[in-house]
């Protein structure tokens, strides 16, 4: 298929439908609306479920039935809406349902703006909602990742029985990119063997979280974190560039990944040892690999659209072997590769004058 | 032995179990009206011959363990917000029968917006309303169905009206909507007024197999444990104080529902 020059909320948009998209519940929210104003055509055209919803809270309580049928059900939206779903994301982690939420994130807190931010890095990856779960978070930093990315969630949720997350920043939401669309999967007919469809001819099936028993919950809870485990040890991605021999690693997602990108040219241009990791998956973290990088690196960049949230991932990850610097712009303010540029050359300078001392 | 000396009777089967409901025993208190209107809905997806293509969506507060009882495919809703879920199912399931069994701290307090606007797009789901005028599950607190001066674990000295506000009257109110087609208050607090509930949770459940809409049955009931009665007690006051608050009555029957 041939590329094509497309904005990021429409081509996450088309993937999903190309991935098997059955039904989407939405609620309009800057700077992802696209994204649903291009399904209420796109999915009616095709005879599928589209419906805008009275509120995010709806919407995702929507996913949740649609969900518990065993169909292919999407949801997107931007901070304040994610923020108002997290009740269902609980949920559906306590039902095991699958489903794919896209959060197209700007900047916070409170109503903040419309601008790019990666304000929602603890949210999606730690507070997603009331007790032991982590949704797997896919980080796309071009709009062909976000296509890409849009069709692993559909198979990542299915395998896993797991909420799966795109998170993109406004910056991939809205910007225009040729990228190359998947062509279109057939729609599934057969639902898995959980789904209610009417018990006809069969036991009766549920779908709840309820466990009144402690060790009810506790052996319940036991298997959603082996089966986080699992996706830990097998999940973890990330894009890397001039890693082999890099002295200083920088290390950023969606947008920021990119920018540093441009930035690390820019710094080995100039005869630094500087390499890139990016994170493509925020839950799990790339851990395995950075902490593998850290006996080779002597210092490293953490570049976020925040107050610095990943970094403690990086930390963890890290464990102390090297000393760990932070670059970040908040409220919807974009860093440019020059402002990226300096924060290496500052994180380098003094790495090795302390390699001197 | 001494059975076997007494010769078999024919004898007329004038009670059975519905086989929508499960052999089991409920937790519901003693004298507590969720049975019967639990009962009279099993009935009612028996004589329809619904059990089988139906999807019941349980909600929060003493009836979540509704799934127990039902032998049909049953989600948990989260607290209120099972005309969403119940949404999400229908729109996947156009042709199952989907209903909702919800409490009035879950339906008209905190599902209050999910609700009105279920019922504002037409949503093709049958919803069972139990307003028993307090919080049962969560110990009787205060509802928005409390009655003026009603005394609660959250309103000791009675309902102020001042400072809480006056009993929110749900049916009328979402009888306003256009997607609402059947939206009745019956009561379960004596015999006939339970037979004209089983006749409306009917009606209901054949608004939504002929599609024509939402369709919304509440139903008066006892929670004689939270209130501090007898079960005979509770069954009174429902009759002599929650009747006068919430008059029965049907609020919406469209021309196409009286057709049926
Ligand atoms: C989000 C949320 N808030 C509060 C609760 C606690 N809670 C459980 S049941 C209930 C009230 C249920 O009352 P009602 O709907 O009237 O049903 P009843 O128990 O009387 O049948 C509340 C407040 C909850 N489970 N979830
Ligand atoms: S607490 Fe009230 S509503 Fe709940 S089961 Fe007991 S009597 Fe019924």
């Amino acid at each position: 298929m041939a590329r094509e020059l497309m904005k990021g909320n429409i081509a996450i948009a088309e993937a999903a439908v190309r991935a098997g998209l059955q039904a989407y519940f939405g609620y309009p929210i800057t700077p992802q609306t696209e994204l649903l104003e291009y399904l209420s055509q796109r999915m009616v055209e095709l005879g599928r479920i589209f419906l805008q919803a009275e509120s995010e809270i709806a919407a995702i309580n929507m996913v949740y039935g649609a969900a518990s049928t065993g169909v292919r059900v999407m949801t997107s939206s931007s901070s304040p809406g994610i923020s108002l779903m997290q009740e269902g994301f609980s949920y559906l982690a306590g039902a095991q349902l699958p489903c794919v939420v896209v959060d197209v994130m700007r900047g916070g807190p409170g109503l903040g703006n419309i601008l790019p931010s990666q304000g929602d890095y603890f949210q999606v990856t730690r507070s997603a909602g009331h007790g032991d779960f982590h949704p797997i978070v896919l980080a796309p930093a071009s709009v062909q990742e976000a296509i890409d990315f849009t069709v692993l969630a559909f198979d990542l949720a299915e395998q896993y029985r797991h909420l799966v997350m795109v998170v993109a920043d406004g910056q991939i939401g809205q910007m225009m990119e040729p990228a190359e669309l998947p062509s279109m999967r057939e729609v599934q007919t057969v639902g898995p063997d959980w789904a209610l469809t009417g018990a006809r001819g069969r036991p009766k099936r549920l779908i709840s979280s309820i466990y009144m028993l402690g060790e009810e919950g506790e052996a319940f809870n036991r298997q959603v974190q082996a089966r986080l485990q699992l996706i830990k040890s097998r999940e973890q991605r990330c894009f890397e560039y001039q890693t082999e021999d890099a002295e200083l690693l920088v290390i950023g997602y969606g947008t920021a990944g990119r920018i540093a990108y441009t930035a690390v040219e820019a710094a080995r241009a100039a005869g630094l040892k500087v390499g890139l990791l990016r994170p493509q998956t925020l839950w799990p973290f790339p851990e395995e690999r950075i902490s593998t990088l850290s006996d080779s690196i002597r210092a490293c960049l953490v570049v976020e659209m925040n107050a610095g949230q990943m970094i403690d991932d990086v930390r963890l990850a890290i464990g102390g072997q090297v000393p760990v610097d932070f670059y970040g712009r908040m409220g919807g303010v974009v860093p440019m590769p020059d402002d990226i540029l300096a924060a290496i050359e500052e994180t380098y300078a003094r790495m090795t004058v302390r390699v001197r001392a | 032995m001494v059975a076997t000396l007494i010769p078999p009777i024919e004898m007329d089967v004038i009670y059975e179990r519905p086989t929508a409901l499960s052999p089991v025993h409920t937790h519901y208190c003693p004298g507590c009206t969720h049975g019967i209107a639990h009962r009279l809905l099993a009935e009612c997806l028996d004589e329809l011959g619904l059990r089988e293509q139906t999807v019941l969506i349980a909600p929060v507060g003493c009836s979540v363990f509704i799934y127990n009882y039902f032998e049909v495919d049953s989600c948990v809703a989260p607290h209120g917000r099972a005309p969403a879920v119940a949404t999400g199912v229908k729109r996947v399931l156009p042709d199952r029968i989907v209903v909702t069994y919800q409490g009035d701290g879950d339906l008209v307090s905190i599902g209050a917006g999910e609700v009105l606007h279920a019922a504002a797009r037409g949503e093709r789901i049958t919803t069972v309303f139990i307003n028993n005028a307090v919080y049962g599950m969560t110990g009787g607190q205060m509802a928005p169905t409390t009655l003026p001066g009603q005394k609660t674990t959250s309103s000791p000295a009675g309902r102020d009206i001042r400072m809480t506000g006056n009993p929110i009257r749900m049916s009328e109110v979402i009888a306003q909507l256009g997607g609402a087609v059947y939206v009745v208050r019956r009561s379960l607090h004596d015999v006939a007024n339970i037979r004209k509930a089983k006749k409306a949770i009917l009606t209901a459940l054949k608004v939504q197999m002929a599609g024509l809409g939402f369709s919304l049955v509440e139903l008066l009931s006892t929670c004689p444990t939270n209130w501090g009665m007898s079960p005979p007690e509770a069954m009174e006051w429902v009759e002599r104080h929650m009747v006068p608050v919430f008059p029965l009555g049907d609020f919406k029957v469209t021309d196409a529902v009286k057709d049926l």
